[in-house]
């Protein structure tokens, strides 16, 4: 699992820096964090912002975006993690020969998640949804010539991409029952949602998309494995993006979704089983990155388990923890990347005596680490205490809800310890591969930043509380009164007992992990896991392709002929057999000397084609069909298109005799009688014969003929009416075919020079 | 195929053939013809020039590969879709000019849509030759 970079040690110079590419990306992301910071002011004032050009104005779709406080948090959230990442991985995978291609993917993906957020219509926000499900699958297989790699994206690309099939019907629903996609005037609605017969499958086709991008039990398993992407991108992924674009449309759609018993019970009882089954996998890790991974799934479920809520508690709580998490998380992956970065390992029972190599990063870590176990006076000490409160505010369930809460907690804590304060400060368990050494500037400003802005906020709540967890709680309730007030010391109450409880239970899980650990890995090895159930799920899927594929590909060209012309037989009888035969009694003229002189000449080239034994001869009777034919057209008037089926015969004569005179001769084989071959002839002749009389016998609709010929020549200057469609009327129609005409002659000239690499120009 | 009488009568047929596709492409706009039409005759003039003569001697006097006329063609066709949005119509809308305009005489009548069958006159020509020459090479 090295990645990039991480692999020169201390005393080798270190490569090259990237350059241009790796400067450009931070300081765009910067200027972005610098807008979304400008527009502060205005929304903490409790202003929305509203922007909007028309993209499809017959339906009403248009490019809308709106800055209100939910949408201002997460774009700063996206837009100032996303600096500092990307100022990271400018170091930690400097001189990476796909640097350029890293840093699109990552500023792409960036760019998405802020279209998402700040979309103010449906249709728009689901274009971003997919283009995250995009650019987040090419960041997780930026490690594509591994195995792991590569299977690990496909399945995050799999699992998010079929939960964004259900979320497009889920906002396609949405916007049919409320009249507009435009999702400022669904909220201006309010609840009215609730009464429409749509609400439950909106509902449930809306969460369904939701859970399978924040990786819900039980479409939690991509998550973990998303990890095969490179330290920086977890770190993005992980605290304020990707798995946070299920939490935001949650959050987005909860002032007109929530308040119903299907609402509250499906988020809770999902929040609640994620988090704490999560917190036990989390513990259960050896690999750093691993564990944090299980944490961030806990913080998933929590966020959940909020949203389901209407209370003011819990939807302050929910914009702290919010804004809690993605600091700490963002900050320890950054630190798991340094510690990776600089002693070559990530294995939790290895690391050790790092404190005194890499300080800095050992006291970001800390800083971080006791803001995710929840100590007094970081910020998420008052997430943790508002949990509790807002967990005992849940009206239905206060206890199992508060219950699972302590115990995810605990295990939070648990963790904690083990990522950030195990490898630092106790003796080193075994030989690291690299002599470690402290991690240069740009790699350590992600984690200091992080880790100190989760302190400040901690210390002086009043300025997250005004700046973000107001506006955010506004756009989740309509209403600041809602809201409640940020506190480090909130006096002795139920809370804080549980606080203290937290606490002691945490310190015993740590102090216990690792006999649980080994407890855990013999109880997880024997059970079903969906991880393994997905690779089974795959493997089937392809071996029935490729039963399927063996059955229909014969490879031979007359099986093919035999199921198309079937395939015309069949479906035009059954058409003819379920409308009823039509009346074969069609208004013939006077049948002339010419019109037999025609159908004879077909007659006979058709029958020369079939039984002659010299294969020139029956490529020239084929011709012969071909301008038969031609000739019908012209006798009947129609001269284009004689003049088009004459030139066409030409050719196809040229390119069939090209061909078959290359091929062994006929009588070279016995060329028995093919009853099948015959009777599906006859078959297909009977039914489109039929088919013709029955066109015959309907009267003609000259409506558009009429129209044609009315407006030719007044507006379009033109008396043939077939050549001023084609080049006027219907250009367009002309141009997409005449496209057609070309990429499929190319194709055929790339697929006939395949295998024959230099053969241009090559003559016979 | 190596047929003196062939190689003879290609020299003025195709030619003669070509000569046509100009007059079919140019008339089509009120007298059966047209670009698809054109495009189609003219490439049978080349394609009877490289049964006669090989296509090496066709590419040659082609001079540009078939598959550059092709995607030529389509970018023609292409730009004169989009030339309308210079006049602020709708694209593939038709411009016309008319030189010489009178009462009852619309005079030499310059469009768009000229060069948009053009276009598909060069592109249907280009396609049809780039699949005949590398069939005739390669089968």
């Amino acid at each position: 699992m090295a990645e990039g970079a991480a692999a020169h040690g201390p005393g080798e110079t270190p490569p090259k820096g990237n350059g241009a590419i790796g400067v450009l990306p931070i300081l765009f992301a910067l200027a972005l964090f610098a807008a979304f910071l400008a527009a502060l002011p205005t929304v903490s004032a409790g202003e929305r912002l509203l922007w909007t050009i028309d993209w499809v104005p017959s339906l009403g779709i248009g490019f809308a975006f709106m800055v209100d406080g939910l949408s201002l948090t997460f774009a700063l959230l996206i837009s100032g993690i996303g600096t500092l990442v990307l100022l990271y991985s400018n170091s930690y995978l400097a001189g990476h020969p796909q640097y350029g291609r890293f840093a699109l993917y990552l500023t792409s993906f960036m760019v998405a998640m802020l279209g998402l957020v700040l979309a103010d219509d449906l249709i728009v926000l689901f274009v971003f949804w997919e283009l995250t499900t995009i650019t987040s699958y090419l960041l997780i297989g930026f490690s594509h010539e591994t195995e792991k790699g590569r299977r690990n994206a496909l399945q995050a690309l799999f699992v998010t991409g079929a939960g964004a099939l259900a979320f497009l019907a889920g906002l396609i629903l949405l916007g049919f029952a409320a009249g507009t996609t435009r999702i400022s005037d669904i909220l201006a609605q309010g609840t009215a949602i609730h009464d429409h017969p749509l609400y439950l499958p909106i509902l449930l086709l809306l969460l369904l998309g939701a859970f399978t991008k924040s990786a819900q039990v039980p479409f939690h398993f991509w998550l973990p494995n998303a990890m095969a992407a490179p330290t920086p991108v977890s770190a993005f992924l992980h605290s304020a993006t990707m798995v946070k674009a299920g939490v935001y449309v949650m959050a987005r759609v909860h002032p007109s979704m929530a308040g119903t018993d299907v609402w509250l019970w499906t988020l809770t009882i999902f929040g609640v089983i994620t988090a704490v089954y999560a917190s036990i996998l989390a513990l259960r890790q050896t690999d750093l990155k691993q564990s944090l991974a299980y944490t961030t799934l806990m913080a998933l479920g929590t966020l959940t388990l909020f949203l389901g809520q209407e209370s003011g508690y819990a939807m302050t709580a929910f914009a702290t923890f919010l804004i809690v998490h993605s600091l700490y998380k963002a900050a320890l992956f950054l630190v798991i990347g340094s510690v990776d970065h600089g002693a070559g390992t990530r294995e939790a029972d290895l690391l050790g005596g790092l404190g005194r190599a890499m300080p800095v990063t050992a006291i970001a870590a800390a800083v971080a680490a006791m803001s995710m176990a929840g100590f007094p006076p970081f910020l998420g000490f008052i997430g943790k205490e508002l949990k509790y409160a807002g967990a005992l505010a849940v009206a239905s369930e206060p206890v199992l809800v508060a219950g699972g809460v302590l115990l995810a907690n605990a295990l939070m804590f648990a963790v904690a310890g083990i990522v950030a304060f195990r490898p630092f400060w106790r003796p080193a368990g075994g030989d690291l591969p690299r002599k470690p050494h402290e991690a240069p500037w740009p790699m350590l400003a992600g984690p200091v930043l992080l880790a100190a802005l989760g302190a400040l906020f901690g210390l002086n709540p009043d300025l997250l509380q005004v700046s973000l967890v107001n506006p955010t709680v506004l756009s989740l309730t309509g209403s600041e009164n809602e809201v409640v007030e940020l506190k480090l010391w909130a006096g002795v109450n139920l809370p804080l007992v549980l606080s203290i409880a937290t606490f002691v239970l945490g310190l015993l899980f740590y102090l216990a992990h690792r006999p649980l650990r080994a407890s855990l890995a013999g109880f997880f090895a024997a059970a079903p896991s969906l991880d393994r159930g997905w690779d089974g799920f795959m493997d089937a899927l392809k071996r029935s392709a490729g039963a399927v594929t063996d059955i229909i590909q014969t490879g031979r060209m007359t099986d093919y002929f035999v199921a198309t012309f079937a395939t015309i037989a069949i479906g035009l009888a059954a058409a003819m057999g379920f409308r009823g035969l039509p009346s074969l009694d069609p208004a013939f003229g006077a049948v002339s000397w010419i019109d037999l002189a025609l159908a004879g000449l077909i007659l006979g080239g058709a029958a020369l084609t079939a039984f002659t034994s010299s294969r020139i001869a029956a490529i020239a009777a084929l011709g012969v069909v071909g301008i038969g034919t031609a000739l019908v057209f012209i006798f009947f008037g129609a001269p284009d298109v004689a003049i088009t089926q004459l030139m066409v015969e030409v050719l196809v004569v040229v390119l069939v005799a090209i061909v078959m005179l290359r091929l062994p001769r006929l009588d070279a084989a016995p060329n028995p009688f093919r009853p099948g071959h015959a009777g599906l002839a006859v078959a297909v002749g009977t039914v489109v014969t039929l088919a013709l009389l029955a066109v015959l016998t309907a009267p003609l609709d000259r409506r558009l003929s009429d129209y044609f010929e009315a407006t030719s020549w007044p507006e379009a200057f033109g008396r043939n009416i077939v050549n001023v469609i084609l080049v006027d009327f219907r250009a367009l129609d002309t141009f997409g075919e005449v496209a057609v005409v070309v990429v499929a002659a190319l194709s055929a000239v790339a697929l006939l020079r395949q295998g024959k690499a230099g053969g241009k120009g090559e003559t016979k | 195929m190596n047929s003196v009488i062939l190689r003879a009568g290609t020299r003025y047929l195709a030619g003669l053939l070509l000569l046509v596709s100009l007059f079919m492409l140019l008339r089509g706009h009120n007298e059966p013809g047209g670009g698809f039409i054109g495009g189609l005759i003219g490439a049978t003039g080349f394609v009877l020039y490289a049964v006669a003569c090989g296509t090496r001697d066709a590419r040659a006097a082609l001079r540009v590969a078939p598959e550059t006329i092709a995607i030529a063609g389509l970018l023609i066709a292409l730009g004169a879709g989009l030339a309308a949005a210079l006049f602020g119509d709708d694209l593939f809308t038709g411009q016309w000019l008319f030189i010489g305009e009178t009462e009852d005489d619309k005079g030499l009548p310059l469009s768009t849509v000229l060069v948009f069958d053009i276009g598909v006159y060069v592109a249907v020509f280009g396609s049809v030759l780039s699949l005949v020459f590398t069939m005739e090479e390669e089968v």
